[in-house]
């Protein structure tokens, strides 16, 4: 008979709520910052075009937004539920973080989501533009707390294990630990590549079916000239990122290079097929010293091997490798698109390129895969720690916990993550194909609106 | 000697939040529970639109609660929801349901709109009987070796907590029906005036049956009840009262008083359950002092709520300002 093993279908299903959550609000934050910015230059200038794109763009922001509450309230219940040893054990510090960023995002979300959704006709232009400024501060000051919370079990700092419980030395050290700030930069800047992405696709599709043009266009170019930058600096960003895990995780750099043996001058692999369980790579391709160039800055640097750890402490190398190489991937393409973009626009070129504008709209779920891919880069990197070389992700475990009871709970969370997914999805995509300058959702029931972010979606004054 | 007892005011405000919680998703949950008794689309249509503009805030008081557990009283959090595995599950599967449907139920094309009715009942069905279970479950006690949860997946699930289950379930349709009783008028308001009358009789009913359920499973909470019998009484007596007032307030068709009158009746039974626990965090073994997390955690977290919850209920307040009185018919919120 096969055995269910509650540790695997744990972290399974922990990996799929996760990953399902983490969707939303990378999007949501870029898009927070993308309305705010809408109206600002409404503020300024008066121009009906900003308004229509911030009206459509707030649409989309609500349903977004409330599909990554509801999942959001699940994640706050699974620490105890699948790993309560780890959670009282790291409680003195993760819980108050956690708390922290429940009362400070949702004091903000909680005040100004509803002028900003429902309160445009009903207050000062001035206090309408606050409130899309304190949202987008709001999702910034939530990554902050869990972007801090997620870096210290990267890197734990500021604490002590004391019989088998985290105790705080600094809190400034804890919160600040040392892979914080680059992995906030880092996130924020894949927000904002992501809202960017969306945008522009979509844009770009409304331009190829000649939908509300001169707002699409002016949407465009404003996602092109921002991606341009961003895209650019994420690849700087990304590489002090990998620098800072080449410090504090030599393992994970270790299985995102695919390197088992301590190299000196090690290639960069294009393509390789690693094998965990005969600690060598099939099949490679590589540039040869180049892995070595960018980590030391040393065309013979030493790049340390997996093998320097012992098979229980490695990484499952197969995983991180290739989920790096797919984000480093889809950046570099994002980083061509948006030069490319840049340049039709500077040429006032960008609405004659059908190819531009088709192969900008196929993006828009690209920016999604390269962020989950990097999740997957630095979770699975971080194994098999949960906090890392403090406690292990199988000490962590709840030890109640059985087999059946999680295969119960995962496929009950596949289950209605699906059906809740499917039926926000279709209303996304009804959002969308209606465009910017259409009114309100025909089959809709009249006279049956409440005052939810979803409502916002199809409140007939908002369209 | 430490001057202030960080944990004591903890268990303030973890009290104050949980019963926050109770008290507010409690109507709105109600409410939900109620769905399938009303005579037609349109009054669905009042009864959710008289819950929709505050649900969504009500339900955050549970998030509250679930960070501030682990940030104050971390045992509480690592041995109730392993405990519990299988009834949270359910619980959390029953608030998306029911929270999707407020949505969607706006947005389905009308032949569809019967499954996300179905949700939106079904949900809050759930979520309530598993709550009043997880009530059960403090009362009963929790199997914990060193601090972990070490009980079965299904210890949770036994004839008291199914009472106490059902019991908060009737407990949320009374709040629920008292709740329509003020913001709905006409056929509507009858119907709810019908089902509160019945539901008193039902919570009384189940106050009495878990109290002397209680006594006589519990042998150690009895001694305590007769130990402190001088002061005590008071509580099943100023229950009594606040049922008698809540009778004669549905009686005299009152809008208001019954809801307020339910709102003391829960209080009572949440101070009266808080006081006889005392002071078990985890019974039979933990209480609040051993489940807490370390003074300077309690501290650094305490400063930002005590920072924030008042701003908080502010805006709750104001909330419920703007969409105060009735609810009519085709009226929804713009």
């Amino acid at each position: 008979m096969m055995e269910l093993d509650p540790l695997l279908l744990s972290r399974i299903q922990f990996a799929f709520v996760v990953s399902f959550h983490a969707i939303f609000p990378v999007f949501t934050i870029g898009l927070a910052s993308y309305i705010a910015l809408l109206e600002g230059l409404l503020y300024r200038t008066g121009n009906p075009a900003y308004e229509q794109l911030s009206r459509f763009w707030t649409k989309v922001f609500a349903v977004v937004f409330g599909m990554g509450v509801v999942s959001g309230i699940v994640m706050s219940f699974q620490f105890g539920t699948n790993w309560s040893v780890f959670s009282y054990a790291s409680a003195n510090f993760l819980g108050p973080i956690l708390a922290y960023e429940v009362v400070t995002a949702f004091f903000l979300e909680a005040v100004f989501l509803g002028v900003l959704l429902f309160g445009r006709d009903k207050v000062p232009r001035g206090t309408h533009l606050f409130a899309a400024c304190m949202v987008a501060l709001g999702t910034f000051i939530s990554s902050f707390w869990i972007l801090s919370a997620n870096s210290w079990m990267q890197t734990p700092a500021g604490a002590e294990l004391r019989d088998g419980i985290v105790h705080l030395t600094s809190w400034s050290e804890a919160i600040f630990n040392p892979s914080f700030v680059p992995r906030f930069f880092h996130v924020a800047l894949a927000s904002f590549l992501t809202g960017g992405f969306v945008v522009a696709g979509v844009s770009a599709w409304y331009l190829l079916k000649g939908k509300a043009p001169e707002a699409s266009r002016k949407a465009l170019q404003m996602c092109l000239i921002m991606l341009a930058i961003a895209a650019p600096a994420q690849l700087l960003v990304g590489d002090v990122h990998g620098l800072n895990t080449f410090k504090h995780q030599p393992a994970k750099v270790a299985a995102m290079e695919g390197v088992w043996e301590t190299t000196d001058g090690a290639p960069l692999l294009l393509f390789a097929i690693p094998s965990q369980s005969q600690e060598r790579n099939f099949l490679e391709i590589g540039i040869p010293n180049m892995a070595s160039l960018i980590l030391t800055h040393e065309w013979n640097g030493t790049v340390p091997g997996l093998k320097e750890w012992a098979p229980e402490d490695r990484p499952h190398m197969p995983i991180v490798f290739w989920s790096f190489r797919v984000m480093v991937g889809i950046g570099l393409l994002m980083i061509v698109i948006a030069l490319w973009g840049a340049w039709l626009t500077w040429r006032d070129r960008l609405v004659e390129s059908k190819r531009f504008l088709r192969l900008t709209s196929l993006m828009i779920p690209l920016p999604f895969v390269a962020v989950l891919a990097g999740w997957f880069v630095t979770e699975v990197g971080r194994q098999p720690w949960l906090a890392y070389g403090l406690i292990r992700t199988a000490e962590g475990l709840t030890p109640s916990l059985t087999g059946a009871m999680a295969l119960f709970t995962l496929v009950g969370y596949v289950t209605v993550y699906a059906v809740v997914f499917i039926a926000g999805i279709s209303f996304l995509v009804r959002i969308i194909r209606q465009g910017p300058d259409q009114t309100d959702l025909s089959e809709d029931h009249p006279g049956a609106h409440a005052k939810r972010p979803f409502s916002a979606a199809d409140d007939k004054t908002m369209a | 000697m430490e001057l202030i007892d960080l944990t004591l005011i903890w268990i303030v405000i973890i009290g104050f939040g949980v019963f926050m919680y109770v008290f507010m998703d409690g109507f709105d949950l109600g409410v939900g529970i109620l769905f399938p008794f009303a005579g037609s689309d349109e009054h669905r249509d009042v009864m959710m639109n008289s819950v929709a503009p505050v649900w969504d805030g009500n339900e955050t008081w549970l998030i509250l609660g679930g960070a501030g557990l682990l940030a104050a009283f971390p045992l509480i959090y690592a041995v109730f929801l392993p405990a519990l595995y299988i009834g949270v599950f359910l619980m959390l599967a029953g608030l998306i349901f029911r929270g999707v449907a407020f949505e969607f139920r706006f947005k389905a094309e009308p032949h569809k709109r019967r499954r996300w009715d179905i949700a939106f009942f079904g949900g809050s069905l759930v979520a309530a009987f598993a709550q009043g279970a997880v009530v059960g479950a403090y009362i009963q006690g929790f199997e914990v070796e060193g601090f972990s949860y070490v009980g079965g997946a299904f210890d949770w699930l036994t004839p008291f907590t199914v009472m106490t289950g059902l019991g908060l379930v009737a407990g949320y349709t009374l709040l629920g029906a008292t709740w329509l009783i003020m913001k709905t008028e006409g056929d509507l308001q009858t119907l709810a005036y019908r089902i509160a009358g019945r539901m008193v009789l039902a919570v009384l009913f189940v106050f009495l049956l878990v109290s002397l359920w209680t006594a006589v499973a519990h042998p150690h909470i009895l001694e305590r009840w007769l130990e402190h019998a001088a002061v005590l009484w008071i509580f099943p007596t100023l229950s009594l009262l606040a049922g008698v007032w809540l009778w004669r307030g549905l009686g005299r068709r009152a809008e208001g008083t019954p809801f307020i009158a339910t709102l003391a009746l829960f209080l009572l039974a949440y101070l009266g359950l808080l006081i006889s626990m005392w002071p078990y965090a985890v019974p039979p073994h933990h209480t609040f002092w051993d489940a807490a997390s370390s003074p300077d955690a309690q501290l650094f977290t305490l400063i930002g709520l005590l920072f924030v919850i008042p701003i908080i209920l502010a805006y709750t307040a104001w909330t419920y300002w703007v969409f105060r009185g009735k609810v009519r018919i085709g009226e929804g919120y713009h």
